[in-house]
């Protein structure tokens, strides 16, 4: 034991890894069966009228955007963190057999967890709360996993060696924390059957709060699980993996953390721009629309520097897929981040709000930035993990071309049917009749739903591409050695 | 002076508060470098790309356990 050399164990990243592809696959595919409902409502009862209840758009819809968030990107999350998170802190996991099990034990409560949320939301038990569907008993479940992953980064970064923490860790920090309160608040709930006394199904609940109140709420938890799940972790993974992959050291490291102070402060008062002419008060939706707009700020400050990182670098964008994924996800994040607080802006948010230009701003940033950071992530730790080389730099490449189309068709098709959709439903003569019934907007907008499911069904391809080349690097690529892997992540034909 | 008078030269003070709070960040974050014993914070970003057990930290941390 003691003569071989201590070295990093990725034995939890990979169970995460593992997790991160099944779920990404299982929850776009229930993202194209929503995309061909909306386009084709024959396709609601497509296994017969007898389980149309499992199979319509309204049961399968939580199912899509809770597999995609808390299941593909906190896998991706999660499988990143085990990995960046020793190396930057230069610890092994090997060193601590306590946090080995508290990472073995938050990998299989988390399994546990996802299958929970899979039966009970197939069988419609849900608070009915976007992004918050758990019943309580789930929720009591998830607050232990996600207390095991705190135990986890705050126990590594106890043992480091290295003495500052890497601007990574600093975000990794950030996600915990602030989901951790926002999930908290949000999900306080009465369990009905215990507090009335034995009426109802006994793991059902309503909120704590009422009316305005539990908008507000859920909101300013709704935006900032956008903030912390899809913005910040991912901030976390760029800034680590780029670098490494390219070879080049963030151009600026003081943006970077003048950009997280920025971003922390920013995002947790922008949450009002979801209930613009909403009963909430008038200031707090003007609040939340001002912040937007600054937000645009600490978003682009870690976005340029990363495109700065490359500076003089464009050959590498060339050559390498990998890069391809993530110089594209920071343009893409600057894309939805400027968006975003267009779409904030009252007067737009009044045509924009409610139509599918939020589905499209929802899907550039997280097919676009999101989903492609993990892929270039996960791909950049295949050869690491498993000591292989990347089975086929041609199939990534083709994975991007076909992904990146698949975005392009998915985002300006929503733009159209959206903007489309807003100028219809308030048009209206000179007497202030509405100039078209509901029916004629769905009839327009027929075309559009259609180029979105081609576009979906395009990255779902892509995703089994990503799938199959990591199947294959596990298992046949070529064995490399240690000092292949310093930067430029090798890859066969 | 009503709520609102008070609310708005609040909100005025606090921004430029904020204000003076980045700022000064920022110089700390220049100035540290120039010091004798300071940091360059530009450093930190080797910690990405020496990231093997064996690299050397940018910045050992105090009584590290030898192993
Ligand atoms: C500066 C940054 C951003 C701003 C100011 C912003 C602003 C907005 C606005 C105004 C809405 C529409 C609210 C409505 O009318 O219903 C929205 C929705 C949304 N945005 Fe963003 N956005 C930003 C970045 C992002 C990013 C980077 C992502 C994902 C990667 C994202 C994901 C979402 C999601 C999922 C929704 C839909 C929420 C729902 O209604 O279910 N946003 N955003
Ligand atoms: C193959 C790729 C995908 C397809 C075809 C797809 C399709 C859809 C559809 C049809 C909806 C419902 C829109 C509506 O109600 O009008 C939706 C909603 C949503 N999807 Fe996806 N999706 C995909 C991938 C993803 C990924 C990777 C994520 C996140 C990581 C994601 C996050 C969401 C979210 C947050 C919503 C709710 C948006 C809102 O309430 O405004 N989707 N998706």
């Amino acid at each position: 034991m003691e003569n071989r050399p201590l070295e990093y164990d990725y034995t939890v990243a990979k169970m995460f890894m593992f997790m991160a592809i099944v779920l990404g696959i299982v929850g776009m595919t229930i993202g194209v069966v929503l995309a061909l409902e909306l386009a084709f409502p024959g396709v609601n009862t497509i296994l017969g009228s007898g389980v149309a209840e499992f199979t319509n758009f309204s049961r399968l819809r939580p199912l899509h955007t809770d597999a995609v968030a808390y299941g593909f990107t906190l896998s991706g999350i999660w499988a990143t963190w085990y990995y960046v998170g020793q190396r930057v802190l230069k610890v092994s996991l090997k060193e601590s057999s306590f946090l080995m099990a508290v990472a073995k034990l938050h990998f299989w409560l988390y399994v546990l967890v996802v299958a929970a949320v899979v039966v009970s939301l197939f069988a419609g038990i849900t608070t009915s709360k976007e992004y918050a569907e758990f019943e309580w008993p789930i929720d009591i479940a998830v607050v232990v996993v996600w207390v095991l992953w705190g135990v986890s980064i705050f126990g590594l970064i106890g043992i480091r060696r290295e003495k500052a923490l890497y601007i990574s860790v600093w975000y990794y920090i950030a996600t915990f924390l602030g989901v951790a309160m926002l999930y908290l608040f949000n999900n306080m709930e009465v369990p009905t059957y215990f507090v009335s006394g034995g009426i109802g199904a006994w793991y059902h609940s309503v909120s704590m709060y009422a009316g305005t109140n539990d908008a507000l709420v859920q909101w300013w938890f709704g935006h900032n699980a956008v903030a912390f799940v899809f913005t910040v972790p991912i901030i976390a993974m760029i800034y680590y993996f780029l670098p490494k992959e390219s070879g080049q050291a963030v151009y600026s490291y003081k943006l970077s953390l003048l950009a997280f102070w920025g971003l922390m402060f920013v995002y947790l008062w922008a949450g009002g721009h979801h209930l613009l002419y909403s009963t909430v008060p008038d200031w707090m939706q003007t609040m939340g629309s001002i912040f937007s707009v600054i937000l645009i700020l600490p978003s682009w400050g870690s976005a340029i520097n990363m495109l700065l990182t490359m500076k003089g670098e464009w050959q590498q964008v060339a050559n390498s897929p990998l890069i391809k994924f993530m110089v594209l996800a920071s343009t893409f994040y600057m894309f939805s981040t400027l968006e975003g607080p267009i779409q904030a802006i009252k007067s737009v948010n009044a045509i924009a709000h409610f139509t599918d230009w939020i589905v499209g701003h929802v899907h550039d940033g997280v097919l676009g930035w999101v989903a492609f950071m993990v892929i270039a992530a996960l791909y950049h730790m295949a050869p690491r993990v498993f000591k292989r080389e990347i089975y086929s730099k041609s199939l990534m490449n083709a994975q991007f071309w076909i992904q990146t189309l698949g975005v392009v068709l998915y985002f300006s098709s929503m733009w159209i049917a959206g903007i489309t959709q807003g100028m219809m439903w308030r048009a209206h003569d000179e007497f202030g009749n509405l100039a078209y019934s509901f029916i004629d907007t769905v009839t327009v907008l027929h075309p559009y739903y259609t180029i979105r499911a081609v576009g979906g069904l395009l990255y779902l391809v892509g995703m089994f591409m990503w799938a199959y080349n990591m199947y294959k690097t596990a298992t046949a690529g070529r064995a490399v050695e240690e000092a292949e892997l310093k930067n430029a992540s090798p890859m066969g034909a | 002076m009503d709520l609102y008078t008070f609310s708005a030269y609040a909100y005025f003070f606090l921004i430029v508060f904020l204000v003076v709070v980045l700022y000064s960040y920022i110089y700390h974050l220049y100035k540290n470098r120039k010091s004798a014993d300071g940091i360059d914070y530009e450093e930190y970003a080797k910690m990405a790309l020496n990231d093997d057990l064996g690299d050397t930290p940018v910045k050992l941390k105090e009584n590290d356990k030898e192993k």
